[in-house]
């Protein structure tokens, strides 16, 4: 019988032959993350366990979500991180001013590759999917069994087929793909699933176009979003991935549970309201929305693509004088590059704030939390009620154009709107 | 094992930032949690909970960011059980790892309302609703998943492994 890729890699992990959805199975696991807020409480069950590390090359810890630290309570958190990658000498430890956000860096240098089964707890492990290997959010407990045994237990998930076909035109993203995949097939849409992107349409995405599709995978409540290897992952992994990997690809006679056909011609610029990622709606067909801050970053949005798309239409002009702007690049590579190719001063000079790499504001941490009846615009992944600040605030979430364009106009906006 | 509590019911995708907002996720010490769970929708649950009360949902319950804290802030809120139409997936888990029974009864739950009393078997899934009369059952747990709740979660199953092996 022929299998998907998602139940390869969790077949090859399981020491199968072959996995059927619904089959409970134990794999092996290539990589382990965890964040200054998942990591901590699970080092406490970790100890529990009573055994050391099961491999410190394959352990990613990432302090990013209240970093660099915002409060005392915090501070300890991190330094838990950090006394942790000492004691057990992990190499994947990256510190503030070292790293950046968790599912930006662990692509960027070359920790994730195809066909790798990665568990990480954060709920957008999904992302590496993009690069086709199998990855997946879990909680602190997986995590702590995950840092102990190098096994986790899956219930193999029923797959989704996503196919898409044409090339997007110039002012669609990868996220208006995946805003409107969720409006289609809705929050749950996916629960319990995997889903699988594939067709003609695949090839003209780029690597970071794949990225924040699989990242949001976790959006429409899938297991795990995953493409198939083709040359655009291959020159995106050259030069970063120093270790074997394997490519795996869907059999022709590959099982679905489920089949959603996308012409990526036919797509326009998106926005999701509050407070679902599913409340999907197309920017050209909504009411003037007035807006108070916009937000360009993430764990979704906050690759070199997405900060020379913003860049672009923020060249020679202004941030509206009712709206804050945060800029924040993924990771110190991203801060860097942005630097160097002239995007940081084009925000600047727009009256945009830039800042360290950080989850901050997505999670209504830190670095811009909204008051009462603020709108704010933003490129990351969840816009549930009070995600980004008070429970009486609304994000409307959309990609770096969208950001950009509305940041400008001070209304929820597209590319094409500007003069 | 039946319980008996008072239901707290509430909607369709109840989010992991809901049920614990990321401003208190600076701790994970599940008292403090719990004196800070669903208070974005629902302020009165943190101060009234009753240990024995049950958590009723609708489909999607727990969806978002997999914080384990979330689960953790229920559990340590005094609620022996929680009944959703559906369960989002990292939540499900998180769940039986803590050893938070989790029952899935898909559209009966429409039957259950705010104040009503259940009786729940955690075992069979065996749900009575005492103020209506409606009996429901949830879907059994599949195989060793259920060991791993019957071991009280994931920790103890693994070490139990150790020990057996």
């Amino acid at each position: 019988m022929g299998m998907n890729m998602t139940e390869k890699i969790l077949a090859m992990h399981a020491g199968l032959q072959e996995v059927a959805p619904g089959q409970l199975i134990t794999c092996k696991l290539d990589m382990v993350l965890a964040n200054d807020v998942t990591a901590p409480p699970s080092f406490k069950e970790f100890e529990k366990i009573g055994v050391p590390v099961f491999n410190n090359t394959k352990i990613a810890l990432v302090p990013d979500h209240f970093t660099p630290n915002k409060d005392i309570k915090s501070a300890a958190l991190s330094k838990a991180v950090r006394d942790f990658a000492q004691k057990h000498n992990i190499i994947n430890y990256f510190e503030v001013g070292r790293g950046g956000i968790e599912h930006v860096i662990l692509p960027e240098k070359g920790i994730v590759a195809p066909g790798m089964l990665t568990i990480g707890a954060d709920s957008h492990t999904c992302t590496y999917g993009a690069l086709g290997g199998f990855s997946t959010g879990v909680g602190t407990t997986d995590l702590a069994v995950g840092l102990a045994t190098g096994e986790a237990w899956f219930k193999v998930p029923e797959t989704i087929k996503v196919n898409l076909t044409g090339e997007k035109p110039a002012d669609v993203t990868g996220k208006d793909v995946m805003l409107t995949l969720i409006g289609m097939i809705g929050v749950d849409g996916a629960l319990y699933k995997a889903i699988e992107f594939a067709g003609d349409g695949v090839k003209a995405l780029s690597m970071d176009d794949r990225l924040t599709i699989a990242n949001m995978a976790i959006e429409a409540g899938g297991k795990n979003g995953i493409f198939p290897v083709d040359d655009v992952t291959k020159a995106y992994i050259k030069d970063r991935v120093k270790k074997e990997y394997t490519i795996v690809e869907a059999d022709a006679d590959a099982k679905y549970c489920q089949n959603v056909e996308i012409n990526l011609s036919e797509l326009v610029p998106v926005v999701a309201f509050p407070h679902l990622p599913g409340n999907t709606k197309k920017v050209n067909e909504i009411p003037e929305i007035k807006i108070d801050q916009v937000v360009i970053g993430s764990c979704t949005n906050g690759r070199i693509e997405d900060m020379q798309i913003a860049a672009q239409i923020m060249k020679n002009r202004t941030v509206h004088k009712d709206v804050r702007c945060i800029v924040i690049p993924g990771s110190q590579w991203v801060y860097k590059e942005m630097i160097k190719r002239g995007y940081a001063d084009i925000f600047i000079d727009a009256g945009a704030a830039v800042s360290t790499p950080t989850c901050g504001p997505c999670l209504g941490a830190h670095m811009g939390i909204l008051t009462a009846h603020e709108r704010c615009v933003s490129t990351t992944n969840r816009n549930f009620r009070g995600r980004m600040g008070h429970v009486d605030s609304e994000v409307y979430l959309a990609g770096p154009q969208v950001a950009a364009a509305s940041a400008v106009l001070g209304r929820i906006a597209q590319p094409s709107d500007l003069k | 094992m039946a319980l008996e509590g008072k239901v707290w019911r509430y909607g369709d995708n109840i989010d992991t930032d809901v049920i614990i907002p990321a401003r208190y996720l600076n701790s994970f010490d599940p008292q403090e949690l719990a004196s800070h769970c669903m208070v974005d929708i629902d302020e009165s649950f943190a101060q009234n909970v009753q240990e024995g009360d049950i958590m009723v949902s609708g489909k999607n319950f727990g969806c978002g960011s997999s914080r384990e804290h979330a689960p953790v802030a229920i559990k340590a809120s005094g609620v022996p059980v929680v009944i959703a139409a559906s369960f989002a997936r990292i939540f499900y888990r998180n769940g039986i790892n803590i050893g938070l029974p989790l029952l899935e009864i898909g559209d009966d739950v429409e039957k259950i309302s705010a104040g009503d009393r259940l009786r729940v078997d955690k075992v069979t899934g065996k749900i009575e609703n005492l103020t209506t009369g409606d009996v429901f059952n949830a879907h059994p747990l599949p195989g060793f998943v259920e060991n791993i709740a019957k071991a009280g979660g994931l920790i103890n199953y693994i070490k139990e492994k150790k020990i057996n092996a």
